[in-house]
């Protein structure tokens, strides 16, 4: 997407790299516990601390998130997979090397389809590999720095993108997807405030003026950890390199890459001192660490368990289920409920007329108890059945979402899944179809109306409201069991003859 | 009661047998250290208390009627650089001073599981770099045979340890040549196990690719005992191998030996005997060839080309682990930290670092980071770290090629005899060169034991190497035992000690 600056025509060429804590139970190379806010130090062992003789082990359970998110990402999974230590000297990382992948990272490339402005963007993944997190520097004042390594040696995927993305819009959009993704998988659970997971956008710009093309040097903003700032610091660095460009014409060259750091409150980057040149890390393979042999017929098997991703799904559940384009994406996020709504139109049932009660009267259900549909606790048969039920024209939409309710109530008072049939019986519910006694309901009702006949004949225009009023009326004498369709078909039949 | 020279294997069964009891024993050890150590400057630490609690414990175990380990009440010395939780690790570097590991290595808890009774903690040079225990922060040690010469290194503490009679057993790492150099400058026994073959967990890295713990005695017999226990598989440390150990006690019986010898096929390496090798030394080891032949072994003479390019290759490659395993030593965390305070516009944690660094590491230690780091930089990495790795690889084969067509390789382990304290601390070049025949070992990763073979006609000892395939430490004692069944080198003590 380009935008148009002063007769320039000015093209953001931005990559991603994502940081995705994953969601082990223990860190990536010892047994600590991973949990956030835990007392400072209070989640460490020899290992995290870098402490000399320990040695760090593989967790096998994080090899097996990110080969999930990488197929996920249609990325090229490793047939064998190294560790490389990554040198550098910082207070919260305690062995002053990070352990990382360099050159053989667990996942290659693949690609991201992402919709977008009203088309399918490729975005191209260039490679995820693991790695060790870091710890936390603390500063309580007075000068001090603290260190807590609670975090350090957490499990991350690293996720890097090809420079695809086109807008401060785009990458924002890529990465809550690419956060909706991981949480439906359940890699990770992608909370933000936790810091699970970190962008950091690569940027300059491709300026066409006249004939002539231009490109600025490549940015690097570090460690954003919203999407809110992900998209300010990309919007900022639009206009700030385009205004650097006019004024010193400065393009991009070998070792003009720079880092900048991200100010919240200013909403603005800012030049930021290098740790270490990027290309000092001094990267050699970890002999601590054998290499990560991955079976193909084990990531074939992990890929086979791969569930329906969350953006082809919403599509599926909004053709098949004509969920509103506005609810699906919610619907679809919680994938428990989103589960049992398959299962349950699985079983038969009229898809149109579940989507309709999952939406409807289970979801008000839930919410009245805290929880989501499938924290209801039912099997998916007593969902199919009300829907075949109401779909069937047994019982109103309305009866239906009281059978709903009681058949809720049963369960959570006697632990017993009630037939919506039995119900729709027992509550005088099922409707009636009797021609006799609609009919008689109908005369009766316009007895009481004659008023409103009359103003019928007088204004045709007015015939429907009166046809509703009176199907209304049918409706209170029956105790809502007259079938509404054969009501409003008698009732127009009687206003046509009179 | 046991004499000065009892071997571990004399001691367990008098313990056993309830001739001696472990206190006495631990008690004669540490009055031999107490009478001899001031001159000789093993140990850096003698654990008095943990040792005479550790005898006790025993004791009573034995009163009790508990099963007794393999080790049951023998003195064994520990090099500074294997942690325990019960004595300062010090790696004899003013870095890690006072630092008290909160965790015992794996060989420390499978050694005292086996019954060994900890006396101590011997001197090496710093962070095991070295060969003449010269470079210690806290002070040289002495070679028993000669006050004035090394007891080479690094593992020098526990090899003069053994040889003057203070324990019958010790533990020490060798990285280049590290435990079977010294033993060779001492008269002892040092082997040095298939990379894999014990647990790394706990020992101080220094080359990490290339580190082993090794055992030394005054035997075969009680080396080999020293490694059954500490060898097998341990999951703390990925790079150990899953084989479980042998019994090597068996291969040492006399029935064993019986016609082992007429099975054995000797290589002899030409590279082993070239330009530098002392015509005393080369003497006394064509001496120990010409044993074998008598026995009835299969001598053939073999080739490893590449060896005259394995120092470099090893100095490339343990300065490069080096480097990076030393960076946690900075003083932010734990060990020595500055109390200068940084100049008035200095960055004050690249002071913390560059201080307390400077002030950690002593120069032989600093050179190697140096060089280290030097060889991981960018730019060099594939001309020196890459260029190192290839040739490694290609010594590899050439060793695989060479110990399918024989059973065990001869060679000497030193090219001459101990030198004199403070003879070559000018010039570390050509102290590297003499690691020629002991790094081979190290750089494939094969197991090899160097047992004394004669004396120069200075008085000093000399030792003679041996080298067998991976895993191959069954042969490779049983070779080595035929040796010294023949001779009586073993039998041989420090005038000084007698
Ligand atoms: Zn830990």
């Amino acid at each position: 997407m380009s935008l148009a600056i002063d007769g320039c025509v000015v093209e953001p060429i931005i990559g991603l790299e994502v940081h995705l804590q994953l969601a082990t139970r223990t860190k990536m190379f010892c047994g600590c516990a991973l949990e956030f806010a835990a007392p400072p130090n209070s989640r460490v062992c020899p290992v995290c601390l870098g402490l000399p003789g320990a040695l760090p082990v593989v967790n096998s359970h994080a090899v097996e998130l990110a080969v999930r998110t990488g197929l996920a990402m249609h990325c090229r999974i490793a047939r064998v997979t190294r560790w490389d230590r990554k040198s550098y000297y910082y207070p919260d990382l305690p062995k002053n090397y990070q352990i990382s992948q360099y050159d053989q990272p667990i996942c290659g490339p693949g690609h991201f389809e992402l919709p977008f402005g009203g088309h399918i963007r490729k975005i191209r993944i260039r490679r995820a590999h693991l790695e060790e997190d870091a710890g936390k520097n603390i500063h309580p004042g007075d000068g001090i720095t603290a260190v807590d390594l609670n975090r350090a040696g957490a499990p991350l995927l690293e996720i890097v993108t090809e420079p695809d993305l086109r807008s401060a819009d785009e990458a924002k959009e890529f990465a809550e997807q690419l956060r909706r993704l991981a949480a439906y998988l359940g890699v990770s659970e992608a909370n933000m405030m936790k810091g699970q997971m970190r962008f950091e956008p690569n940027i300059n710009l491709r300026i066409r003026k006249a004939e002539a093309v231009f490109v600025t040097p490549i940015v690097e903003v570090k460690n954003l950890n919203s999407f809110r700032s992900l998209h300010g610091a990309i919007e900022y660095e639009v206009q700030r390199q385009f205004d650097e460009w006019r004024e010193t014409g400065r393009t991009t060259a070998v070792g003009n890459k720079s880092n900048r750091g991200w100010d919240d409150v200013g909403m603005r980057t800012l030049p930021q001192r290098e740790k270490e040149e990027a290309d000092q890390y001094r990267y050699f393979p970890d002999p601590d660490l054998p290499v990560v042999k991955l079976d193909p017929a084990w990531v074939e098997h992990l890929a086979e368990e791969l569930p329906e991703m969350p953006i082809p799904r919403t599509e599926r559940f909004t053709c098949e289920y004509k969920l509103p384009v506005r609810d699906a994406p919610a619907l679809v996020d919680d994938r428990a409920t989103a589960d049992l709504l398959d299962h349950a139109a699985e079983a038969g049932a009229d898809k149109a007329t579940l989507g309709k009660h999952f939406l409807g009267c289970w979801s008000k259900l839930a919410n009245e108890r805290g929880v989501t549909v499938a924290g209801l606790g039912l099997p998916p048969t007593a969902f199919g059945e009300l829907a075949e039920l109401a779909h069937r024209g047994v019982v109103s939409a309305t009866a239906a979402a009281q059978i709903a309710g009681e058949i809720v109530r049963c369960w959570e008072a006697e632990r017993r899944t009630a037939k919506p049939e039995a119900l729709a019986e027992t509550m005088g519910l099922v409707q009636n179809r009797d021609e006799g006694q609609i009919l008689e309901w109908v005369e009766q009702a316009l007895a009481a109306n004659s008023k409103a006949i009359a103003d019928s004949r007088e204004n045709p225009k007015k015939a429907a409201a009166i046809c509703g009023f009176l199907a209304g009326q049918v409706m209170k004498l029956s105790a809502g069991r007259a079938d509404p369709k054969r009501t409003r078909e008698l009732i127009a039949q009687r206003l046509e003859s009179v | 009661m046991g004499s000065t020279w009892t071997t571990a294997a004399e001691i367990r069964t008098r313990v056993v047998g309830g001739e001696s009891s472990a206190t006495d024993i631990c008690g004669q050890s540490l009055a031999r250290i107490d009478a001899g150590d001031s001159e000789i400057r093993a140990f850096l630490e003698v654990t008095r208390e943990h040792a005479t609690l550790r005898a006790r414990a025993l004791d009573a175990d034995r009163a009790a009627g508990g099963p007794l380990g393999l080790l049951a009440g023998v003195p064994l010395a520990v090099k500074d650089n294997i942690c325990t939780r019960f004595a300062r690790t010090t790696c004899a570097s003013q870095a890690l001073a006072e630092y008290r590991p909160p965790f015992d290595a794996a060989v420390i808890e499978r050694a005292e599981r086996a019954g060994a009774v900890i006396v101590g903690k011997t001197n090496l040079d710093e962070f095991a770099m070295g060969s003449s225990t010269e470079y210690g922060a806290f002070g040289l040690s002495r070679n028993p045979w000669n006050l004035e010469c090394v007891p080479g290194g690094s593992s020098g503490g526990s090899a003069a340890a053994v040889a003057a009679g203070f324990v019958p057993v010790a533990l020490g790492s060798d990285t280049g040549g590290s435990v079977r150099q010294p033993a060779a400058f001492c008269g002892v026994v040092g082997l040095k196990p298939t990379y894999g073959r014990v647990s790394r967990f706990g020992l101080v890295a220094y080359g990490s690719s290339l580190d082993q713990v090794g055992t030394m005695a005054r035997t075969v017999g009680d080396a080999a005992a020293l490694l059954e226990v500490i060898a097998g598989p341990d999951p703390r440390d990925s790079t150990c191998l899953t084989d479980p150990m042998v019994d090597l006690g068996s291969r040492l019986s006399d029935a064993a030996l019986a016609d082992a010898a007429r099975k054995l096929r000797i290589g002899i390496p030409r590279e082993f005997f070239g330009a530098g090798l002392d015509p005393e030394v080369e003497q006394a080891v064509r001496g120990a060839i010409a044993v074998y032949q008598r026995l009835g072994a299969a001598l053939i003479d073999v080739s490893l080309p590449s060896m005259p390019h394995a120092v470099a290759v090893y100095y490339l490659i343990a300065t490069a682990e080096c480097s990076s395993n030393l960076a946690r030593f900075d003083g932010v965390h734990y060990g020595h930290r500055t109390s200068r305070p940084p100049q008035p516009r200095a960055n004050p944690t690249e002071h913390l670092y560059s201080a307390s660094r400077a002030e950690g590491f002593g120069a032989e230690a600093k050179r190697r980071i140096i060089l280290g780091t030097f060889a991981l930089s960018a730019g060099y990495a594939d001309k020196y770290y890459g260029k190192a790795l290839q040739v490694r690889r290609l010594l590899n084969r050439e060793m695989q090629d060479v110990l399918s067509r024989v059973d065990v390789l001869i060679g000497p382990t030193t090219p001459t005899a101990a030198f004199r304290i403070g003879e070559k601390s000018a010039n570390p070049l050509q102290i590297y060169l003499a690691d020629t025949y002991t790094i081979v070992a190290n750089l494939c990763g094969v197991p090899a034991i160097s047992i004394p073979c004669g004396f120069a006609r200075c008085g000093l000892p000399i030792g003679m190497q041996l080298m067998a395939p991976h895993l191959g430490e069954p042969a490779l004692v049983q070779a080595a035992r035929l040796y010294e069944r023949e001779t009586d080198w073993h039998n041989c003590h420090p005038p000084a000690f007698q």
